[in-house]
């Protein structure tokens, strides 16, 4: 680690950064939404900052792969171990769908500047999100009903399990199953279509 | 859809996650897995009919010993490859402490064995088919850990992979123990590991393909 003093200060923040993005994402992990909600936003800001200074030149892929990283870190996050880096965590998961963005589009020369530097991933925010290419909303349409209408009431209409599970005619624990393997089957259609 | 729209999609009524995941799913499939291959073992195979003597026998262990450990190591090994970020570390070089405990034994064996008993101190009488029935051993517990690895997050795919080969073969290995008459360190030390580089290399190859997430 050769890191010298100017970049001292940026470290400094880097790490209060990772302390207040640890404290909410473990409350998302107990099940706090509102956590949880503030965790991605604040992780997205970082993502794009970064993402935009390093990678690219064309700001509706960086909002692509940001989404794309953010249902990664969603679907993986019972990895997650409250004892590791929380920047290693998501650096490593960000790096793997770079990776993958890069292998679906075979652009690999843009990766000619690897991300080889994670404690700079919180090291700036951007919030002013470009639009996205691709569009997860028609993605969702093309899941089957038992994963599309769970996704739909519970977590675009944030209808309760319960009220979704009369609504639908599924039962509880098939609604809370059609959510979880939806989500993942949308990081499955965006890998198919990237 | 708005980066923002997929933000509230995933954090709306969250449900809360199992802090244990990664334990119960390795717990589970290193389970099926060992029954898996063992069944296979006792029904294609069948146990040595002198299995019961060999409770005893302190070589029997020692043979024993060489694939448990790699087990152990490589179980290690591939639960660290699930979880991104994490690092491998003295765990990855452990993994050679096995092999080179056994190769030195096998070594020290063959120097000290007279000349003409060499060649049969390595082939055995069962080197033709030892490497293939451990590889067959293997399928049950490669199919339990790789669905296990599968439903983390590996982002390093091939080198998983590997690992989760290696640890599907060492189990099958200790399994095959149960069967095979060999007791020369020397065979162990070029059949097993023979046996075990199969899913291993299997593994590295299928894991970018199937692991994907």
């Amino acid at each position: 680690m050769e890191r010298t003093k100017e970049s001292g200060k940026e470290n400094g923040t880097v790490f209060a950064v990772e302390e207040q993005l640890k404290v909410l994402f473990l409350g998302g992990l107990e099940g706090n939404s509102k956590a949880y909600h503030a965790f991605l936003d604040k992780l997205s800001g970082h993502l794009r900052a970064y993402l935009r200074r390093r990678i690219f030149h064309s700001l509706d892929d960086v909002e692509d792969i940001i989404q794309e990283i953010l249902l990664a870190v969603h679907n993986g996050r019972h990895t997650y171990r409250a004892d590791q880096p929380l920047t290693a965590w998501v650096y490593a998961i960000a790096r793997y769908k770079l990776t993958d963005f890069f292998r679906a589009r075979s652009r690999r020369e843009a990766l000619n500047d690897p991300l080889d530097d994670d404690l700079q991933l919180f090291a700036s925010s951007d919030v002013e999100p470009a639009d996205a290419k691709r569009d997860v909303g028609k993605l969702l349409d093309q899941l089957p009903d038992r994963q599309r209408l769970p996704i739909l009431h519970v977590k675009l209409q944030g209808l309760s399990v319960v009220e979704t599970a009369r609504l639908t005619g599924l039962s509880e624990s098939a609604v809370k199953v059609g959510v979880h393997r939806g989500v993942k089957a949308l990081a499955a259609l965006i890998r198919g279509v990237a | 859809m708005k980066t923002e729209s997929l933000i509230s999609l995933l954090s709306t009524g969250v449900e809360p996650v199992d802090r244990h995941a990664l334990t119960k799913r390795f717990g589970l499939a290193m389970l099926a897995g060992a029954c898996g291959s063992t069944i296979l073992m006792a029904v294609v195979y069948g146990v040595r009919p002198d299995i019961g003597q060999m409770w005893t026998t302190p070589l029997f262990w020692a043979k024993v010993a060489f694939p448990l450990s790699l087990a152990a190591i490589s179980l290690v090994v591939t639960a660290r490859l699930s979880r991104p970020g994490s690092v491998v570390g003295a765990a990855g070089t452990a993994l050679a402490l096995p092999f080179l405990a056994v190769w030195l034994a096998a070594l020290v064996l063959l120097w000290s064995a007279s000349p003409d008993t060499r060649v049969s101190l390595i082939i055995g009488v069962t080197w033709r088919t030892c490497v293939f029935n451990i590889a067959l051993l293997s399928l049950p517990s490669f199919i339990s850990v790789f669905w296990a690895i599968k439903g983390l997050a590996p982002t390093q795919l091939r080198v998983a992979g590997a690992a989760g080969g290696l640890l599907a073969g060492s189990t099958a290995t200790v399994a095959y123990c149960l069967h095979c008459p060999e007791m020369a360190v020397s065979f162990w030390a070029v059949w097993y590991f023979l046996g075990m580089l199969i899913p291993t290399a299997v593994g590295a190859l299928l894991g970018p393909r199937v692991l994907q997430w």
